[in-house]
């Protein structure tokens, strides 16, 4: 076990994945020399050569236009896309061709393809900078979704990723990239595409993923320290769900709070609401709530503290759902 | 020779030898009528068989034209028409949902199709049924997409022939992304083995940021890629001259690789060009574009009308310069070829093409679990859970696995 930061985690999984396999590619906007512009590919340009860790054109269909392409040939194509706001040139490719060529060519292609997306708010920036898009892609099938929201999960999950023949959209919490934690890096092995408890409770359960799950773990503390046993599950792979352990809390706790900074309407926690009420409607003993971004663009850097699901929201829909 | 077919032949070299077109500088009348909108300043356009069918020498593209040479692309011209007219008609009697025809395109196809080695790779839109024809591709794997029975009954791997893409302008980013691994892999170079990537698209997929990106990527990657642009005058119902002011060739020269504008009705310099060009690939001179100056002799789809938007006179003038005629009237006028030659082409085309027609027909619907296969290359039980749920539902109906829709 080694304490890193998620950034640090994110390296050494795209440094051992380049080692283990010569297929593996990274792709991207100054990925090379400046290792990215959150440093997540720092000195592997160095290590790997100009071949291996490509800066493109800065043309996000491009990049992933090609790296298709490279994944027919055989090559894994890593993609770092700069920001979240910046994804939509390649949203076409992404959709029309990354999606569905398996599916169209009856699996005689795969396309084993990660795209890396840093995204959330919280970091002060500018438009375009702060975005929660996950949902979108949730909503194409032939794609899978994942996010992690600490070290040892940026790394499994990116390990992961990249052996998955499967395009992966790979979302990485940017206000997280520097906290620490434990990751196991000798070895990877076993599925992390999966919901996972990250703490026991009995009161609510409060689901959430990626960046928030800081912010729920918090909220859990505080609750405790009033008496209140919150479960938290940080669900990992947005697409597709992994929706047993969210049932199975639910049939014992019967209170469900899910919560996401991504604006709220047709969002993960409208799936995450829509499925557990179908499943567990009988164990409910409130409605699902959500505490999400509210349905505006994202707003200025001066306003985010608002628009972001905090501790204080989180346990207001806590209460709200004790209450009901 | 009628007097006016060979006056309308040289209206089409002579614009397409002088003039630039748009709005920049409106083209005369007689050309507007032929249809010759975006036209070239460099007396570049590339012959070597006349619409006369006369036999001219490219010093630039030198070919060696045998009579087997010509009497194998005429075949495949023939047949690849007569299975494309059999696909309208199927469309017409409700056999297909849709049908995409290439008519008048056989030249650029098939001249583009037969330049390529086994080796090479090719990335097609969707009108591409001669290329498909060339990469051994059976025409009847091409009903499937129309039919609504699959989106691509053929193996792209094994064809060397990509799936058809029908967003317009994608297969190049993904033609070019090929073209880089052919690179990395380090198949380019003098040796037999070496390959290269060739990417179809038309006239109105020039506007589209993925053809621009895929230059600039080809460009910056020096990916060993062709890209052939059929500039057929239409997309839908947009002239060419919507699409761009100068020659769309010309384009080219601002990514840094030379653009070549062929007589894409003459199956000769297309064969001669994209050889060529896939040559300079191979050997590590790519990316090349090249124009192929045709003209879709039908409708966009068998949904279009061009009746709307264009005249027939238009048409009529470019029936002048069918690429199939110019190759005929070559072989029947030097001997190369007797009435028997031209039968039983004709026989063979006949019997494809009723082939074509039965397979079409027998077409079975596929089982409705069909939806859920490669969705992913790896297990996803929520998709299963749906199969097992769209199973639970089929299943409770008395004549359960059949299920009727329309």
């Amino acid at each position: 076990m080694t304490m890193m930061t998620v950034a640090k985690a994110l390296n050494l999984a795209l440094r051992q994945s380049m080692e283990d396999d010569a297929k593996v590619l990274i792709m991207g906007e100054d990925v090379g020399k400046l290792g990215g512009v959150f440093r997540i590919t720092d000195g592997l340009q160095k290590d790997f050569g100009e071949h291996r860790v490509m800066d493109t054109p800065l043309a996000e269909s491009g990049i992933v236009g090609t790296a298709v392409g490279l994944a027919m040939r055989g090559y894994r194509p890593v993609v770092e896309i700069q920001f979240d706001g910046f994804v939509f040139p390649g949203f076409d490719q992404i959709v029309s061709q990354v999606a569905k060529i398996s599916f169209r060519s009856q699996g005689a292609w795969k396309v084993p393809l990660v795209i890396r997306i840093p995204f959330g708010g919280g970091i002060g920036a500018v438009e375009h900078h702060s975005e929660s898009p996950e949902s979108f892609f949730c909503h194409i099938a032939g794609i899978r979704v994942v996010a992690c929201s600490n070290p040892s999960d940026a790394y499994h999950l990116l390990r992961q990723a990249i052996t998955s023949d499967d395009p992966v959209v790979f979302f990485e919490p940017k206000r997280r990239y520097w906290e620490k934690g434990e990751v196991e890096s000798a070895s990877h092995q076993g599925d992390y595409f999966t919901t996972r408890l990250r703490r026991p409770g009995t009161d609510c359960t409060v689901v959430t993923y990626g960046p928030s799950v800081a912010v729920v773990l918090a909220a859990a503390d505080a609750a405790a320290a009033e008496g209140r046993s919150l479960e938290v599950l940080d669900l990992r792979s947005l697409s597709p769900l992994d929706l047993n352990p969210v049932v199975e809390s639910v049939r014992r706790t019967g209170h469900l709070v899910v919560v996401s900074e991504a604006p709220r309407e047709s969002s993960i926690t409208s799936e995450v609401a829509a499925r557990v009420t179908e499943e567990a409607f009988y164990s409910l003993q409130a409605p699902v709530i959500r505490v999400a971004g509210y349905d505006t663009p994202y707003p200025p850097s001066r306003l985010e503290e608002e628009y972001l699901p905090n501790l204080d929201r989180v346990l207001e829909a806590v209460d709200r759902s004790m209450r009901y | 020779m009628p007097a006016e077919q060979s006056e309308s032949a040289k209206n089409v070299r002579a614009a397409a030898a002088r003039g630039t077109a748009g709005t920049s500088a409106l083209p005369e009348p007689h050309e507007v009528i032929a249809g010759l909108r975006a036209t070239v300043t460099a007396p570049g356009l590339v012959t070597i068989l006349s619409p006369e069918g006369e036999l001219l020498d490219h010093p630039d593209y030198p070919l060696e034209v045998t009579p087997e040479l010509v009497q194998g692309l005429y075949r495949d011209m023939v047949l690849v028409r007569r299975f494309d007219r059999e696909g309208n008609a199927l469309q017409r009697q409700g056999q297909l949902g849709l049908w995409v025809p290439l008519l008048g395109q056989e030249g650029a196809q098939i001249g583009a199709g037969r330049a390529m080695r086994p080796l090479d790779m090719a990335f097609p839109s969707y009108r591409e049924h001669g290329v498909a024809w060339c990469r051994g591709v059976d025409p009847t794997d091409i009903l499937g997409m129309f039919r609504g029975i699959d989106h691509g009954s053929w193996n792209p791997r094994k064809a060397r022939f990509h799936n058809y893409c029908i967003v317009i302008g994608n297969q190049v980013l993904n033609a070019v992304g090929y073209a880089m691994g052919q690179r990395f892999d380090g198949m380019v170079g003098d040796e037999q083995t070496a390959e290269a990537t060739i990417c179809f698209f038309g006239d109105g997929a020039t506007s589209q940021g993925d053809v621009h990106e895929g230059m600039v990527f080809g460009a910056a990657f020096n990916a060993p890629v062709v890209y052939y642009c059929q500039n057929n005058q239409w997309a839908i119902s947009e002239p060419v001259e919507k699409q761009s002011r100068v020659p769309l060739y010309r384009r080219a020269g601002s990514y840094g690789f030379p653009g070549i504008r062929v007589d894409g009705n003459d199956v000769l310099a297309c064969l001669a060009v994209t050889r060529w060009a896939l040559d300079e690939c191979r050997t590590g001179n790519g990316p090349v574009m090249i124009e192929a100056f045709t003209y879709r002799m039908d409708a966009h789809t068998t949904s279009d009308d061009p009746n709307r938007y264009r005249n027939s006179d238009e048409t009529e003038a470019w029936k002048l310069l069918d690429p199939i005629e110019r190759v005929k009237a070559y072989l029947a006028r030097n001997g190369l070829a007797d009435a028997a030659f031209f039968d039983g082409v004709q026989a063979e085309a006949d019997e494809l093409a009723a082939r074509f027609r039965q397979t079409c027909i027998d077409l079975p619907t596929p089982e409705p679990g069909r939806m859920f296969s490669h969705v992913f290359a790896e297990p996803n039980p929520q998709l299963d859970a749906q199969r097992a749920e769209m199973d639970r539902y089929l299943a409770g109906f008395a004549d359960s696995g059949t299920v009727t829709h329309r």
